[in-house]
């Protein structure tokens, strides 16, 4: 069909015709190829502006339209939306700017125009290559999975399953809560975490559109946004879970022992445990590594106590497969380990702790049943409190972890509380940060409670007649200070889980810099990722206190409804295209695909999009040595033409030969307005 | 007579930063030569080498490619995939006797409006001083 080009040139007031003759630029558009209709109007985007173009479109039969205007980025929905209401795919639009990019930074109206006239060119080169594209509305599956149930994935899924969407809750340990279930008491408030959290955990386990699955993991995720097929693994708990009720009469007889993870390796746990007697679920588990029944058929003690005989040594690990809508990942973070940072003597001294092991020496249910006492069984009479362990340092993290300011104050609290207000207590700190809610204020009741602040990173710990000394400089005094206490706790930066590279993969997403997942913009687009239908929720995003874990997770868990409660989303069809019959099949671009979208197919030896899953970033397309991967929309030629428009390049238009035989350059600088081809 | 030339400039920007930047710029009135004319890509990932060489084939004096700065590329790592295609075709324009420094490659995040003007008149200026692209007369296009 032939070309018939509309072409609109908008005064946008005086905004653009102030410096551009839009009069003449549309004059001069007339005389360009394929051109049926050019005119000029005060403002394009008002709605007798569009009308102009609809009717045009109708009356003269337009099959591709031109608006000069604004930038795209503010009104190129608006005129395909105009081209769509004529009945013109939105895509044989192309939406040029005259204004920001020409009358608003060019000082001389002549050169204004002269710019705005070779836009117009370009832009009518270009659009004769558009194509009409279609975008696709796929359907998008109710459930909905979450991945990690720590605070963050807890919120997430309760918000969901209110709606009435089915959730698929996995969690890799044995029992719910994450981080938060390991703590006492919880800053600015100090209210008890259990109390917080436990009804929280248990509404989770009530929940009938929740479906939670403890002690699993995912395996695999395929597809794509609205249908996503996750395969999740069952560990074998060796205990079965609809038959045991949880009474712990196995935990007691169980004559294997290990260090508990969940006490920070403070205590002991039997082979058979649970991480805490609030745990949910509060069914044990077997830990096969070292169940001397499991790994030599001895013992079996438990068995003969169970008095439901819910346990099983034969388990197996099982796998199950889930098709869901959309997906949130909570898998949370960890915490750094100081044993490289030698000279603060972690796991040398036995009096310096981390800071979660701290946590656990002031909870009721841990090894200390919550005394702060030294390993001697005294209390300290003196403690130093390091913060920005590993944050905030070059050789380690250098973001902030965000919680251990706060974190730190809580101790300092708890310590003059439990221990007792005689008890001296130093804080090591580089800046106060306490930027939240009630943060602030918390900081002045703990400095009123006759804490000490030393400002300065201590330089090293050392041992000392049976003291630990922080030796360091005080910043604000400038001097140096050795400073002998009983115990130092170490404020450990929050850090990405050690395995967050593999579960990236898993799903598809990326990590920053610092490790944690990439969310998709910093500011505006903090729960979401660059793979549609995958959204974050807490600190695997990055270090966050509770209540910003929690309003994030809110966050990703409403985008995960959104997308839900619709039942289908459009899929844009600005997507890669390979040309089977020119791909060579050299398999580069499945490589540089960044989100994993480009198959290569065996039997045709050739590479194919997955048009779902591919965001038309042009990684592909940039590379193709054969050229068989283009971007729809981006391709080869739209851009050669548009190069060739930019530079008044049209054909037809005389070209000037100098007396080598080659195209003159400064004559093609200077095809001027008014020059018709 | 290199006085009187005034180079013609194309610039390929990704949607996501610069072209957002050159907005901003123009928003802000920050005035700018009229020598650069820009295409619209959505990431520099996008920008296959032969867009370049086209352009200066076709008669642009020189090319700016810009895009969002390390880390922030909208979709992950393209702007590093162009960081590597423009180094090679800095290392290779010299063999046909096209000044490496009529390519160049910036990094303009979204916010940065002052920074694209700056970029673009240095630019332009640069080029001006350099001269007509000459070797395109012994290319055929
Ligand atoms: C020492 C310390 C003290 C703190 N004290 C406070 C405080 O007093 N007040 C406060 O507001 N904040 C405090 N915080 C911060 C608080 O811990 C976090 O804000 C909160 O725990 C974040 O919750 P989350 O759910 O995002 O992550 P997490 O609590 O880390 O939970 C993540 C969950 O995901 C699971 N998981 C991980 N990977 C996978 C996987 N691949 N598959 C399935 N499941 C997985 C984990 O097992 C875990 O259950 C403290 C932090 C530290 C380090
Ligand atoms: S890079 Fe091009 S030729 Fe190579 S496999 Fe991909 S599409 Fe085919
Ligand atoms: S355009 Fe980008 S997302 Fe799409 S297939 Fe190519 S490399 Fe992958
Ligand atoms: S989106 Fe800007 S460089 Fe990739």
């Amino acid at each position: 069909m032939a070309k018939k080009i509309g072409v609109y040139v908008c005064h946008c007031g005086s905004n653009i015709a102030g410096k551009v003759d839009c009069e003449g630029v549309a004059d001069f558009a007339k005389g360009l190829k394929d051109v049926a209709v050019s005119r000029d109007y005060q403002f394009m985007c008002s709605d007798p502006g569009q009308e102009m173009i609809i009717k045009d479109i109708r009356e003269h039969g337009l099959n591709r339209v031109v608006v000069a205007s604004c930038s795209p980025r503010l009104h190129e929905k608006t005129f395909q939306q105009a081209c769509a209401r004529a009945g013109l795919n939105p895509y044989l639009l192309q939406h040029s700017c005259i204004r920001e990019h020409c009358s608003w930074i060019t000082a001389d109206p002549e050169e204004a125009t002269a710019k705005a006239k070779h836009i117009v060119e370009a832009a009518v080169e270009r659009v004769g290559r558009h194509q009409e594209l279609f975008s696709r509305e796929v359907e998008v599956l109710p459930d909905v999975m979450v991945v990690g149930a720590g605070i963050a994935g807890i919120q997430a899924s309760l918000d969901i399953a209110k709606s009435g969407h089915t959730v698929h809750l996995v969690e890799k340990s044995p029992s719910i809560g994450g981080h938060m279930a390991q703590f006492d008491k919880t800053f600015p408030t100090l209210d008890c975490a259990a109390c917080i959290s436990t009804p929280k955990m248990v509404a989770v386990s009530q929940e009938p559109n929740i479906n939670l699955m403890t002690w699993s993991e995912v395996e695999d995720v395929s597809g794509f946004v609205g249908n996503y097929t996750a395969t999740v693994l069952h560990k074998p708990r060796y205990i079965n879970a609809d038959v045991c009720t949880g009474c712990g009469a196995c935990l007691e007889k169980c004559p294997t022992k290990a260090l508990s993870e969940f006490d920070e390796g403070l205590g002991m746990r039997k082979a058979i445990y649970r991480n805490s007697p609030q745990a949910v679920p509060n069914t044990p588990v077997i830990d096969g590594t070292i169940c001397k029944k499991i790994t030599k058929d001895k013992c079996g003690i438990c068995q003969t106590i169970c008095p439901t005989g819910a346990i099983d040594y034969e388990m197996k690990e099982t796998r199950e497969v889930f098709h869901v809508g959309s997906i949130v990942l909570a898998t949370g973070y960890d915490t750094m380990d100081p044993t490289p940072m030698a000279e603060y003597g972690f796991g040398k001294y036995d009096e310096v702790y981390t800071a979660l092991q701290f946590e656990r020496l002031n909870n009721a249910v841990g090894p200390t049943e919550g005394r702060i006492v030294m390993k001697n069984g005294k209390s300290p009479e003196s403690v130093a409190i390091i913060h920005c362990v590993g944050s905030r340092d070059v050789n380690y993290h250098e973001y902030c972890s965000r919680t251990c300011c706060m974190y730190a104050l809580k101790y300092d609290h708890l310590i003059k509380d439990k221990v007792g207000h005689n008890t001296n207590v130093y804080n090591f700190y580089i800046d106060m940060r306490c930027f939240g809610k009630g943060y602030e204020e918390f900081f002045k009741r703990v400095q009123e409670e006759g804490v000490t602040f030393i400002r300065g990173r201590p330089a090293e710990i050392v041992q000392e007649n049976g003291k630990l000394v922080v030796v360091g400089e005080d910043t604000l005094l400038g001097m140096n200070v050795r400073v002998p206490v009983d115990m130092v706790v170490l404020c450990t930066a929050m850090e990405a889980q050690k395995d967050m590279a593999e579960v990236a993969r898993v799903f598809g997403v990326a990590q920053g810099q610092d490790g944690f997942f990439l969310e998709e913009h910093p500011k505006l687009g903090p729960v979401s990722t660059a793979t549609d239908g995958v959204f974050l929720a807490g600190a695997c995003q990055g270090p966050k206190d509770i209540p910003d874990a929690v309003a994030h997770a809110s966050g990703g868990a409403a985008q995960a409804l959104a997308l839900a409660a619709k039942g289908t989303v459009s899929i844009s069809p600005t997507t890669s295209w390979i040309n089977p019959d020119i791909c060579v099949g050299c398999k580069v671009c499945v490589g540089l695909c960044p989100y994993s979208a480009i198959e290569f197919d065996d039997r045709r030896q050739i590479a194919v999009i997955n048009e779902a899953m591919c965001k038309g970033c042009g990684s592909c397309a940039g590379y193709c040595p054969s050229g068989a991967a283009q971007i729809k929309h981006f391709n080869e030629n739209q851009i050669f033409d548009e190069i060739d428009g930019l530079l008044g390049l049209l054909p037809g238009l005389p070209e000037i030969i100098d007396e080598t035989g080659a195209q003159s350059v400064q004559a093609r600088n200077v095809i001027t307005p008014g020059e018709p081809a | 007579m290199n006085n009187e030339f005034e180079p013609t400039i194309l610039a390929f920007v990704c949607n996501w930063c610069t072209y957002t930047a050159a907005d901003l710029a123009g928003t802000s009135r920050m005035v700018q030569q009229p020598n650069l004319r820009l295409v619209r890509m959505m990431c520099t990932g996008m920008v296959d080498p032969k867009y370049i060489v086209k352009s200066l084939l076709s008669g642009a004096d020189g090319v700016l490619v810009s895009g969002c700065h390390p880390g922030d590329c909208h979709y992950i790592n393209g702007n590093y995939k162009a960081r590597r295609r423009v180094k090679l075709l800095n290392e290779i324009l010299p063999q046909f006797g096209i000044e490496k420094e009529r390519v160049k490659l910036t990094w303009v995040g979204a916010s940065e409006g002052n920074e694209f003007a700056a970029t673009v008149n240095n630019f332009i200026n640069e080029i001006r001083e350099l001269g007509p692209m000459e070797a395109c007369s012994m290319a055929v296009v």
